[in-house]
């Protein structure tokens, strides 16, 4: 299989500059990118077997001597490609907020409660199937310096290698129905609905453990698709 | 349209998630107790060639050093072979990966241990000269940036197909420099994001 990458599949991505997201404005460039073919450079990537992670990893309610606070969740999907075949042995780390939204890291400074039991990291590799799981609590909204009054959407960080250097994604994962969603710059900078709805986790009630767990799906679809008979081969 | 899933930030917390050891000094411990899936130092026991340290900083438009920036590199091993499938030519392997990923820290630098990559193949049967592709994240970067480093001394520079795709007058931003000094080759590559002398980003 020799996935090819059209550079239009990007289009949903957000602008660099997204000026409502103030941060991005000394930090996008500001001349146009230059367009280079994809050599064997960009078209190979990282390789990651199932050694790279340990058993429990994908657990974040198990890395402390207690449970942690707040509402246990189950967050399982498929890493695919465009052509909507699995991808797997891709690796998968999140980071989040803790039920409180209150992050372990030292720099946040929002005054909610951090979780001795919880640390909010994990990580998986996906199976043949391209499916992977983690068992979290459910992250709380937080405060930002961007605006007046500016809240993030509960969200989970995502970070997903695939076939290549040039599927490599670093996104968000947010949660149905979520009353922030028209006020934040950065959920908003995915200017396509369709596109912006695709980092929206459904309920999964199939999957909610009775007793135990309400469980989100969240599928992921990396860049790659196999070439046509119409792709020139500039690609 | 397109049905990938869109880019998001990696915020300003990832530290504790990607890059919980080493150059991440934020912790008042200098370290989070998360496990590191990737490091900064790509040497393997078995990896031939020259061994090189990069230190680099990444500025933004006002010329202030980022310093909670990640940077990832992926790279060909000395003999140019690239640790992936799709890099099937017959040359002997060793454990080396090739993939490495470092934090700034609170002065914004960022450091590799790794070796020095071999020319690798290229585009109409050409070679590229010995590079390391670079993807950089940070707050404010709703999706990464690409670009290259080259080495400034090495004169197969002169006929990378790639860097003649870069307007002349621009190429120095993507070329890393050897410092002078005893031991270990130490080369310095800055990442100018925005404004004057700003890096070559890639379209790709």
């Amino acid at each position: 299989m020799s996935l090819i990458y059209p550079k239009d599949s990007l289009s949903v991505y957000p602008a660099h500059l997204s000026p409502g997201y103030k941060s991005t404005v000394k930090r996008s460039p500001s001349k146009p990118l230059i367009v280079v073919p994809h050599t064997l450079s960009e078209l190979t990537g990282p390789v990651y077997g199932h050694d790279a992670i340990q058993d429990g990893d994908n657990d974040l309610t198990r890395q402390h001597q207690g449970e942690p606070l707040g509402e246990r969740i189950i967050v399982h999907g498929k890493v695919l490609d465009e052509d909507k075949r699995p991808v797997p042995n891709a690796l998968v780390e999140l980071w989040q907020a803790n039920a409180c939204g209150r992050y372990v890291h030292n720099v946040d400074q929002h005054p909610a409660p951090l979780d001795p039991n919880f640390t909010g990291a994990g990580r998986t590799v996906t199976d043949s199937a391209g499916h992977y799981k983690f068992v979290t609590v459910k992250p709380g909204a937080y405060p930002w310096g961007n605006h007046h009054n500016a809240w993030r959407p509960n969200h989970i960080h995502f970070s997903v290698f695939g076939h290549s250097f040039l599927t490599r994604l670093v996104t968000q994962m947010y949660f149905p129905g979520d009353p922030l969603f028209p006020f934040d710059p950065i959920f908003n900078s995915v200017t396509d609905e369709k596109a912006r709805l695709r980092m929206v986790s459904s309920f999964d009630l199939e999957n909610t453990v009775p007793d135990w767990a309400l469980c989100f799906r969240f599928d992921i679809v990396l860049r790659g698709r196999e070439q046509t008979p119409l792709d020139n081969d500039e690609h | 349209m397109s049905e990938i899933t869109p880019s998001q930030t990696v915020g300003p917390f990832f530290a504790y998630g990607l890059t919980p050891k080493g150059r991440c000094q934020w912790d008042p411990n200098g370290s989070y107790s998360w496990k590191e899936t990737v490091g900064s130092d790509l040497v393997t026991p078995d990896a031939t060639g020259q061994k090189i340290r990069i230190e680099g900083q990444i500025f933004d438009g006002d010329g202030k050093a980022i310093n909670d920036a990640m940077i990832e590199i992926w790279q060909a091993d000395a003999q140019g072979r690239y640790a992936h499938p799709r890099d099937n030519r017959a040359l002997p392997n060793t454990q080396f990966k090739g993939f490495g990923r470092s934090a700034t820290d609170k002065a914004g630098v960022f450091a590799f241990d790794t070796v020095k990559p071999g020319p690798v193949p290229g585009p109409d049967g050409k070679t590229q000269a010995p590079h390391i592709v670079v993807c950089i994240f940070s707050r404010g970067m709703l999706r990464q940036v690409y670009t290259r480093l080259y080495f400034g001394d090495d004169p197969a520079n002169a006929a990378d197909p790639i860097l003649a795709l870069v307007p002349a007058d621009r190429r120095g931003t993507l070329m890393a420099h050897r410092v002078a000094g005893e031991g270990v080759p130490l080369y310095r590559f800055d990442v100018r994001v925005q404004g004057d002398n700003e890096t070559v980003f890639f379209d790709i």
